[in-house]
């Protein structure tokens, strides 16, 4: 069901989900950016309208409230173990078109790959989505080209206007709140056109693997790890087992984001890391991206948000070496 | 035949040359920044009334030589509109600058522009000039942005230093160690891991902003407060060049303004009235009486704000020729 109702009324609205709900939103971190003086949009806790930041893209994605940076996974002491408290509340996540495909990358890697991941189900089970339309595309954004533009599968969408605020409700608990507001027909703002576009080649041969394609990037990248931490689509932990530090005896494990650009990721016993060069650490978060996901799961893992693109200090372009990797491809096979 | 005081032509920011008849007019840049279109009427003073040459100074100034002596009220009219535009305080429009003695208050690029800089070291700047131009005693003032201290504040009677006190949250912090490199190979290595969170040893910290820039998770940011490192009493010259060094460390804008300031009435009160043209270093008078009475007058009125650590007395070093 489609409503338009006044703002006031919807931050009325927002105070009585709060009973219930933590709700987060993309957030203006004012001085919380990087350099002097420089603000950071990231998620965050919200409970108006007005904190909602909706005319720029967030430097990150949504996946910190369903895949904490730092999450305590059980605690340890002696013979007993005792798993960490799931939080009291539901969650309601605004974002984007491209991120809410994401989600679906999200659920295949901790739901559909292997066993389901309880910390992971244990928070999405309980979020729920509401749709924040586009009505420009931004820069460095390929969504049109990776079919993530467009979204259906929201729980409501929200467009707030000079004046009013425009909900789409697929979610019941809304549409009883909104029994007395007025019906409207809502349809989600979408761009249909980006200044960037990619190609993704059907299937990669081998021998991208070993073109000197990649050399550039080794001495380009500074192995930071932005563009993984800020894509929604990655996924990847490592464990931290520890002890604390007054209490020898009592201690947590924690699961913690970690790349496949930062030092360590590829550390083995013995010491070897078998992917030092940064440019083979590229190649690999290109092709897991491009093709690797697809051959497992039937879609690409890439949405085309284009926050890797966005953040990345040396000015690398993720889609740029899409389309570097397709035109080799079309070479190969002429 | 030329009948004039050169005490008064030094004051108005011209320069008594080594060419009889052929003065230099010194043009004060507060903060190194100035927007283009002024470039042209610099021209026009240079390529009117002087020989079409400009040059730098290490002040962030410009000096255009060859000016004759007869033209320094045309050239006063011309500088009018570049002294409107900086907004330099001054007592007779039209009739040039007021006084060269505080030397042009100069910046870095700062956080208009470069990645490092801790703060707007031209909008400091410029609020320091407001506040003690124009005056005759010889005071050098600079603002840098982080420690690299490119502007070099260290051989400036006060130096500025730009500082931030790093924020961490543990809970987005990764482990990657992004900011434990980069502190140990371009900082002071004040970082240190301890069951995979990151630990500061604040005493140690120069407060440099390597750990928030390197961070890729924004698990180090910027603290609200911007802070300062304020050193003092550097100097060139012939008997006694000297580093300045620290005297504030976590210092904030107020203080800083009021310790100018009032270092302006110690001066008055201890400068030596023999000293020739009117001129003695700040730090010469320091060592002369003592930097305790120089701490008595400099603190009077100042608060420092409560994470403020003060180093004094403050002891130079540097080579003695006298």
């Amino acid at each position: 069901m489609g409503y338009q109702i006044n703002k006031t009324k919807m931050n009325t609205l927002f105070t009585d989900l709060l009973e219930n709900y933590t709700i987060y939103a993309p957030k203006r971190f004012v001085g919380g950016g990087t350099f002097a003086d420089t603000d950071c949009i990231r998620y965050g806790e919200i409970s108006t309208l007005e904190e909602i930041e909706f005319s720029e893209k967030s430097d990150y994605s949504f996946k910190e409230v369903l895949l904490p940076i730092s999450e305590t996974l059980f605690y340890f002491t002696e013979a007993v173990m005792k798993e960490s408290d799931p939080p009291l509340k539901e969650a309601i996540v605004f974002l984007r078109s491209c991120d809410l495909h994401s989600l679906n990358r999200l659920d295949t890697i901790y739901l559909k790959n292997g066993p389901v991941d309880p910390y992971y189900k244990r928070l999405r089970d309980h979020t729920h989505f509401i749709l924040m339309g586009c009505e420009n595309t931004f820069e460095n954004c390929f969504c049109v080209s990776m079919g993530t533009n467009q979204s259906t599968n929201y729980d409501a969408y929200i467009k707030v206007t000079a004046e009013e605020v425009l909900i789409d409700s697929h979610w019941n608990l809304l549409d009883q709140a909104l029994a007395n507001a007025q019906p409207f027909t809502v349809v989600p703002d979408s761009v249909s056109i980006n200044n960037i576009s990619v190609e993704i080649p059907e299937s990669i041969p081998q021998s991208v693997f070993d073109s000197t394609l990649w050399d550039d990037y080794t001495a380009r990248c500074i192995a930071c790890g932005r563009c993984t931490f800020v894509c929604p689509t990655c996924t990847c932990f490592t464990m931290q087992d520890l002890f604390y530090s007054d209490n020898g005896k009592a201690g947590e494990r924690r699961r913690v984001w970690a790349s496949c650009q930062v030092d360590g990721y590829t550390d083995v016993a013995g010491g070897h890391a078998f992917r030092e060069n940064k440019g083979q650490r590229m190649r690999f978060k290109v092709m897991h991206k491009i093709s690797d996901y697809k051959k497992r799961f039937d879609n690409q893992m890439c949405t085309g948000c284009g926050r890797c693109d966005d953040i990345c200090p040396e000015y690398i372009s993720f889609s740029n070496c899409i389309n570097k990797v397709n035109a080799l491809v079309k070479e190969e096979n002429r | 035949m030329l009948d004039l005081n050169t005490k008064k032509i030094k004051k108005n920011a011209y320069r008594i040359t080594k060419v009889r008849g052929e003065t230099a007019s010194r043009i004060r840049i507060p903060g190194g920044l100035l927007t283009a279109d002024l470039l042209p009427k610099i021209q026009e003073i240079a390529e009117t009334y002087g020989n079409g040459r400009i040059h730098l100074t290490t002040r962030q100034g410009f000096e255009i030589p060859g000016i004759r002596y007869e033209d320094m009220d045309a050239v006063n009219t011309l500088l009018q509109p570049i002294i409107d535009q900086l907004e330099i305080n001054q007592v007779i429009p039209g009739k040039g600058y007021t006084a060269s003695g505080t030397r042009n208050v100069s910046a870095c690029i700062g956080s208009n522009t470069c990645p490092f800089a801790n703060y707007n070291t031209t909008d400091f700047a410029k609020k320091m000039e407001k506040e003690i131009f124009p005056n005759d005693l010889h005071f050098k003032v600079a603002f840098t942005g982080c420690a690299n201290d490119c502007i070099k504040t260290r051989m400036h009677d006060f130096g500025i230093i730009g500082m931030t006190e790093p924020q961490y949250d543990k809970d987005r912090c990764v482990n990657c160690q992004a900011c434990v490199k980069a502190c140990k190979q371009k900082s002071v290595d004040a970082l240190s891991v301890e069951n995979y969170k990151i630990v500061r040893d604040a005493a140690k910290c120069v407060g440099c902003g390597e750990c928030v820039i390197n961070c890729p998770t924004r698990a180090w940011t910027r603290s609200t407060k911007k802070y300062y490192r304020l050193v003092i009493m550097g100097r060139t010259g012939k008997r006694n060049p000297r580093l300045a060094e620290d005297y504030l460390v976590w210092t904030d804008e107020a203080a800083i303004i009021k310790i100018v300031k009032n270092t302006y009435k110690f001066v008055k009160e201890y400068i030596d009235t023999t000293a020739p043209g009117g001129k003695e270093h700040i730090g010469y008078i320091i060592d002369r009486v003592g930097f305790k009475e120089f701490e008595k007058w400099a603190l009077d009125g100042v608060e420092f704000d409560e994470k403020t650590i003060v180093k004094g007395p403050v002891y130079w070093s540097g080579p003695h020729y006298d």
